[in-house]
C-alpha cells in the first residue's frame, strides 16, 4: 500500500473519535511497530529454532557430511545412520495425505458454503472441526486398533489381488505402513483445509458470485472461475496450513509406521517419517551420536519446508502473473 | 447469448468489476493475462455438459462429505465408547491415581493444569499471530520483508512439535534447571503462532479494498481502519483460525513432555511440573492396565468435547454470519 | 437462534472475564486443596489419611517445605515407581514425582541435574557412567515374555528354543510348520500360516533385553544384528510400544511378539515357553523372574551392569533384565538425595507386595544389601556419604 497519511486534517467535528487528541500522534506508529514486531517475532522464532537445532546437530553433521542425505544405512548398534529413508517416507506420505485431503477439502467447503442450509451448514463444519479436536496420539491409537486392521484385512489384499501390478500396490498387506499413514495424515489436516476454506469461500462477495451466477453459470463453474480464484491465496494458505500439519505430525505417523528403515516402493510396506523417526527414537536414545542424528533430521525437515515453501512461491508467482493478478 | 458464451470460455467477465479480481485489489483490469488460445476459444461445452459436471460435483461434494463425517463418526465414536464411562465425578475431582491396580481416581489435576497452560498460551499466542497476520495483511503487503516472514510463518507451521519441545526446553528449562508449565505453555504458544498467523493474514487480505478506503477517506487513522474495519469484517474467519491454533495445540504431548514434564500432585501454578491431560493420556494409554487406560480414554473424550465447546462459544460471542 | 448484538466493548469483556475467571479458580481450588478441611471430594489432606484405599486422595499439593523428589525415566518402571510413590506418600509425607519420559531422557535429565534420579532401563556401561559421575543401581526386575498368536494352539504350550526363536527374528523360519519348530512340538499341530515377526518400532529397554538374550544364545544374530535399544530388525513389523506390539500380535493370525509380562498378562495372551540355560523348559512367571534374578552373579560385575539373560538356575527364565536408577554420584543436596534413597529403600523392603501386584520382581534380599552397600560407598554430598 502506497503511503497514506495516517491523519486527514481538518477532521469535521462530529465525527466521534475515540483516541484522545494527544495520543493521536502515538497510536498509528505505536501500531505500525507493534505489528512489525509481532511479524519480526515469527521470523526470530524460526531463526532460533534453526540455530538449536545447528548447535545440537553439529556432532552428526561432523561425522556423516553430505552423505547422510542420500545414504539408507541405519545401523544404531553400529553408530551408522543415513536419512534417506526418513525422507522419502516424509514426502511420499505428505504426497499421498495432500493428494487426498485437499479435493476432499475443497469440495466439502463448497458443500458448506453453496449447498447446504445455513444451519446444517453450521453443525457439519462444526463436526468436520471436531475431527481437529481429536489429540494426534488418539489418532494414533484409533488407527493402530482400528484403521490399521482395517487396511490389512479388507483394503490392502483387496487391492493387493486385483491392483498389485501396479507397483506402488506391492508389499506385505497387514494394514501397517505407507498408505495407512498417508490416509491418517489426510484425516488429520482434513478439517484445516476444510475449515479455512471454507471461510475462504464464505468471504467471496456476493456480488461477484452474482455476476457469475448471473450470465448463466453453474455453481460448479462460479465456484471454480469466480470464488476460487477469488480467494486463491486463502485456499493456498489453507493447503499450506495442511501441509505444515501433514509435515509435522509427529504422533499419529509413529504409531502406524512400523518404523522400516529402508526405501520400499510398494506402499504396504513398513516405512518411517523423519517425524516418526523423532517420536520413536528420541526418548530412549542415550548415545550421544545418535541423539544428535535425530536433530539432523528434524534440521533436514526444516530445510524441506523451507524448499517446498520457496518452489510454491516461485510458482504462485507465475500463477498470479497469468491470472491477472498484480501480487 | 454472447455474453453467455464469453463466460464459458475464459471465465473472465466482460466488464471488469472493480472487486472481481483476488484478493480485491482495487484498480485497472489486469495487466498481461495470457491470450486466449484459438483452440480454446472454438471450445464450446454445451449446456448438457456443463449440467452434468456441476451435478458430477454435487454428487462428489456430498459423497466426500458424508465420508468425512463418516469418518469422523467412527473416531468419535472410538473416542466416546471407549471414554464416556470413565466419566463420573471422581473423574473431574480427584487428582490421578499413583497405583494402577485401585479403581476410582480421576483426571481433575490434569484437567486443571491442561487449561491453565493452554489459556497461557493462547494468550500469548494468538494476539501475537493476530498481530503478524495483520502485518502481513495491512501494513507490510507486497513488501519483501512480508514475503520472508509469511515463508518463516509456513516452515514454523510445519515443525514437529518434538523439535518445539526441544527449542523450549532449551531455552526455558534447562537454564533455569527445573519444568514448569510456563515453559510447556511458551512450547504450545509457538506451535499457535503461525497458525493464527498465517489465516489471519489470509483472511484478513479478502476483506474487499472498499472497505479500507471508505475508512480512510473518512480521516481514520491506519490502526482505526485496521481494528474498527478489517478486523470486524474478518471477524468469521479469525475466530476461525483462533480456534484452529487452540485445536491444533489441544492434543499435543511432545511439546509438553520436556517443559511441562506432568506430575501426580495438584496443580499450584505454572511455577513448577504441571500436570496436565496429553502426556497423562500418553503414559495411560499405552500402559497394560484398564485402570489407566479408561481414565486415558476419558480424558481424550474431554479433549475433544472442550474444544467443541470453545468453538461454540468463541463464535457465539465473536463471529456472525456473514449476511450478504 | 435469535442474533445476539453485543458492542465489540462487551464481547471482549466477556472473553476477558473467562480467560481470568480460570486461573482465578485455579487459585481457589488450590487453597481448598491445601487446607485440612478433609473435604471428601477434593484430592485429601496432608497425607495423614487412609493410604491407597481412598482413590487418589492420597495426593495433595506439594507442602510449602520441599518434601518433594523428582525422577524421570524408563516407561518399564513407570507404573511401578508410580504406586510406590503414592503409598510412599501416604507413610511418610514425601512427595515423589516420577514421569516415564523415556530411558535416553532419563539419562540426559540426570547429567542436566533437572531430576534427582533418572530411571533407564539398559544399563550404562562404568565408563559411561565414570564419565558422567553417575551412580546406577537396580531399581526393579521384570520379564519379557513371547506373546504368539497362531490357531489350535492352547495357552502356554507352544515351546521354543533360543536358536529357533533367533531364527524365527532373522527371517531364516518362516512358517509355523517348520520341521524345527515341530521338533520342539510333537504333541502339537502346526499349521502352514506365516509367521509374522513383530518388534519394537520405538526404541526401548525391553528390545534391549530381547535382543541380548538373542545375541548370547545366537552367534548369527550377534554378528547380523547385534543387541541395543534399537536394532536393524531383519524382518518383521514394528509396533509402538509393548502396546502396539501387543495390539499387532493380537490383530495378526500367525503372529509373534516380544511384549513385557505386564501387557501379555492383561491381555490374556498367548504365549511360548522357552528352554533356558539349564535345559529345563519354562514358563514365564514372577517365579521364573524372580529365580532368573537370585541366580545372577550380581557381585561380580561393577555398577550392576549386568543383563540377566539365559541366568542359570531350572527354573530361572531365560529373558529376564533389571532396570536401573541412575544418581549423581555428589549429590547438591544432601537431603534431598537421602530422600531418594530413603524411598528407594523402603519400595525394596515394603513395596514387594505393591511390585507383584503389578507383576514386577521385587530385589532379591542379597542384591538389596549389595545395593545398598553401593550406596554407602558411592554416593556423597560435600565429601560425607549420605547413606545410612
Amino acid at each position: 500500500m502506497s503511503a497514506i497519511p495516517s491523519e486527514a486534517p481538518n477532521r469535521p467535528r462530529g465525527v466521534a473519535t475515540a483516541t484522545p487528541r494527544g495520543a493521536r500522534r502515538f497510536a498509528d506508529p505505536l501500531f505500525h511497530l507493534t505489528v512489525r514486531l509481532a511479524a519480526a517475532s515469527v521470523a526470530v522464532l524460526v531463526v532460533a529454532i534453526f540455530i538449536v537445532l545447528v548447535l545440537d546437530a553439529r556432532l552428526s553433521i561432523r561425522t556423516f557430511g553430505l552423505k547422510f542425505l542420500w545414504s539408507d544405512v541405519w545401523l544404531p548398534t553400529n553408530h551408522q545412520f543415513g536419512a534417506l529413508s526418513s525422507i522419502y517416507g516424509t514426502l511420499v506420505s505428505t504426497a499421498i495425505a495432500m493428494a487426498i485431503a485437499t479435493p476432499l477439502a475443497l469440495v466439502i467447503a463448497l458443500l458448506l458454503v453453496e449447498l447446504l442450509h445455513p444451519a446444517v451448514s453450521r453443525v457439519v463444519g462444526t463436526a468436520i472441526e471436531l475431527l481437529a479436536a481429536v489429540p494426534s496420539i488418539i489418532y494414533g491409537m484409533w488407527g493402530l486398533f482400528v484403521l490399521a486392521p482395517f487396511m490389512g484385512r479388507h483394503v490392502e489384499p483387496w487391492l493387493s489381488a486385483h491392483l498389485g501390478f501396479i507397483p506402488v500396490f506391492s508389499g506385505p498387506p497387514l494394514g501397517i505402513g505407507m498408505l495407512t499413514a498417508g490416509l491418517i495424515l489426510a484425516l488429520m489436516i482434513l478439517p484445516f483445509i476444510t475449515a479455512v476454506a471454507r471461510d475462504v469461500l464464505r468471504m467471496v462477495p456476493q456480488v461477484t458470485k452474482e455476476a457469475g451466477y448471473g450470465m448463466g453459470s453453474t455453481t460448479w463453474e462460479v465456484t471454480r472461475k469466480v470464488s476460487l480464484r477469488y480467494g486463491l491465496q486463502g485456499i493456498i494458505g489453507a493447503l499450506f496450513l495442511g501441509l505444515g500439519r501433514a509435515l509435522g505430525e509427529t504422533m499419529a505417523v509413529a504409531f502406524v509406521a512400523g518404523q522400516l528403515m529402508q526405501v520400499k516402493v510398494g506402499w504396504f510396506w513398513n516405512m518411517n517419517t523423519i517425524t516418526s523417526t523423532l517420536a520413536n527414537s528420541f526418548t530412549e536414545a542415550s548415545d550421544k551420536l545418535f541423539l544428535s542424528v535425530l536433530i539432523e533430521l528434524g534440521l533436514i525437515l526444516f530445510a524441506i519446508t523451507v524448499t517446498i515453501q520457496l518452489i510454491a512461491q516461485v510458482w504462485l508467482r507465475r500463477v498470479g502473473r497469468s491470472l491477472g493478478s498484480e501480487r | 447469448m454472447s455474453g453467455f458464451r464469453d463466460a464459458t470460455r475464459s471465465g473472465a467477465p466482460l466488464e471488469a468489476p472493480a472487486t472481481a479480481w483476488p484478493g480485491g485489489q482495487a484498480g485497472a483490469p489486469p495487466s498481461g493475462s495470457a491470450p486466449i488460445s484459438p483452440q480454446r476459444q472454438l471450445r464450446q461445452r454445451s449446456p448438457r455438459t456443463r449440467r452434468l459436471a456441476d451435478r458430477a460435483v454435487r454428487v462428489f461434494a456430498w459423497a466426500a462429505a458424508w465420508l468425512g463425517i463418516a469418518v469422523l463418526a467412527l473416531i468419535l465414536y472410538a473416542v466416546v465408547s471407549r471414554g464416556l464411562h470413565a466419566w463420573s465425578t471422581d473423574f473431574f475431582t480427584r487428582a490421578t491415581p499413583g497405583d494402577p491396580m485401585q479403581t476410582g481416581g480421576g483426571m481433575a489435576n490434569a484437567i486443571l493444569g491442561t487449561v491453565l497452560i493452554t489459556a497461557f498460551a493462547a494468550v500469548l499466542g494468538i494476539p501475537l499471530g493476530l498481530l503478524a497476520g495483520i502485518y502481513l495483511a495491512e501494513i507490510g503487503r507486497g513488501s519483501r520483508l512480508a514475503t520472508a516472514v509469511r515463508i518463516m510463518a509456513n516452515v514454523l507451521s510445519g515443525a514437529p512439535s518434538i523439535i518445539v519441545g526441544i527449542f523450549a526446553y532449551a531455552l526455558l528449562v534447562k537454564p533455569l534447571g527445573h519444568y514448569s508449565g510456563y515453559a510447556g505453555g511458551f512450547a504450545l504458544a509457538v506451535i499457535m503462532l503461525p497458525v493464527m498467523a498465517r489465516t489471519a493474514e489470509d483472511m484478513l487480505v479478502m476483506v474487499p479494498n472498499e472497505m479500507r478506503e471508505s475508512a480512510l477517506a473518512l480521516g481514520a487513522p491506519r490502526w482505526k481502519v485496521t481494528f474498527g474495519v478489517v478486523l470486524r469484517a474478518a471477524r468469521s474467519g479469525l475466530v476461525t483460525g483462533a480456534v484452529l491454533a487452540l485445536v491444533r495445540v489441544s492434543g499435543e504431548t511432545a511439546p509438553l513432555l520436556f517443559t511441562a514434564f506432568n506430575s501426580p500432585f495438584w496443580t499450584r501454578g505454572l511455577g513448577g511440573p504441571t500436570a496436565n491431560l496429553t502426556v497423562t493420556i500418553y503414559n495411560f494409554a499405552l500402559s497394560p492396565y484398564r485402570n489407566w487406560q479408561d481414565l486415558a480414554w476419558g480424558a481424550a473424550l474431554l479433549i475433544v468435547v472442550a474444544v467443541l465447546g470453545v468453538s461454540v462459544v468463541a463464535r457465539l460471542l465473536f463471529a456472525r454470519e456473514t449476511e450478504r | 437462534m435469535k442474533e445476539v448484538r453485543w458492542a465489540t466493548r462487551t464481547r471482549v469483556a466477556a472473553l476477558l472475564i473467562l480467560v481470568l475467571a480460570l486461573p482465578a479458580l485455579a487459585a481457589i481450588l488450590a487453597a481448598c486443596g491445601s487446607s485440612s478441611s478433609g473435604n471428601a471430594t477434593l484430592p485429601g489432606n496432608g497425607g495423614t489419611t487412609s493410604p491407597s484405599a481412598g482413590a487418589g486422595s492420597t495426593f495433595t499439593v506439594p507442602p510449602r517445605t520441599s518434601n518433594a523428589i523428582i525422577g524421570a525415566g524408563s516407561t518399564f518402571a513407570y507404573p511401578l515407581y508410580s504406586k510406590w510413590a503414592s503409598e510412599y506418600q501416604a507413610v511418610s509425607g514425601v512427595n515423589l514425582n516420577y514421569q516415564a519420559i523415556g530411558s535416553g531422557g532419563g539419562i540426559a535429565q540426570i547429567e542436566a541435574k533437572t531430576v534427582d534420579f533418572g530411571a533407564s532401563d539398559a544399563p550404562l556401561a562404568p565408563a559411561d557412567l565414570q564419565a558422567n559421575n553417575l551412580v546406577q543401581f537396580p531399581g526393579t526386575i521384570g520379564g519379557v515374555v513371547l506373546a504368539i498368536n497362531v490357531g489350535g494352539i492352547g495357552q502356554g504350550q507352544l515351546r521354543l528354543t533360543g536358536p529357533v526363536l533367533a531364527k524365527v527374528y532373522l527371517g531364516q523360519i518362516t512358517k509355523w510348520n517348520d520341521p524345527a519348530i515341530a521338533a520342539l512340538n510333537p504333541g502339537l499341530k502346526l499349521p502352514a500360516t506365516q509367521i509374522t515377526v513383530v518388534h519394537r518400532s520405538d526404541g526401548s529397554g525391553t528390545s534391549w533385553i530381547f535382543t541380548n538374550y538373542l545375541s548370547a544364545i545366537s552367534p548369527d544374530w550377534k554378528n547380523k544384528v547385534g543387541f541395543g535399544t534399537e536394532v536393524n530388525w531383519p524382518t518383521g513389523v514394528g509396533g509402538k510400544g509393548s502396546a502396539g506390539v501387543a495390539a499387532y500380535v493380537q490383530q495378526i493370525n500367525g503372529s509373534i511378539g516380544y511384549v513385557e509380562y505386564a501387557y501379555a498378562l492383561q491381555n490374556n495372551m498367548n504365549y511360548a515357553q522357552l528352554q533356558n540355560k539349564a535345559g529345563a523348559w519354562v514358563k514365564p512367571s514372577l517365579a521364573s523372574f524372580a529365580a532368573a534374578a537370585a541366580n545372577a552373579n550380581w557381585a561380580k560385575v561393577p555398577d550392576f551392569d549386568l543383563a540377566l539373560v539365559n541366568e542359570p538356575g531350572a527354573t530361572s527364565w531365560p529373558i529376564t533384565g533389571a532396570s536401573f536408577v541412575l544418581m549423581q554420584k555428589e549429590q547438591t543436596d544432601a537431603a534431598r538425595g537421602k530422600m531418594v534413597l530413603k524411598f528407594f529403600d523402603w519400595g525394596f523392603k515394603n513395596g514387594r507386595a505393591a511390585s507383584q501386584s503389578l507383576d514386577y520382581v521385587p530385589l532379591p534380599d542379597k542384591l538389596v544389601t549389595l545395593v545398598e552397600h553401593t550406596w554407602s560407598t558411592s554416593l556423597t554430598a560435600n565429601g560425607a556419604p549420605i547413606w545410612p
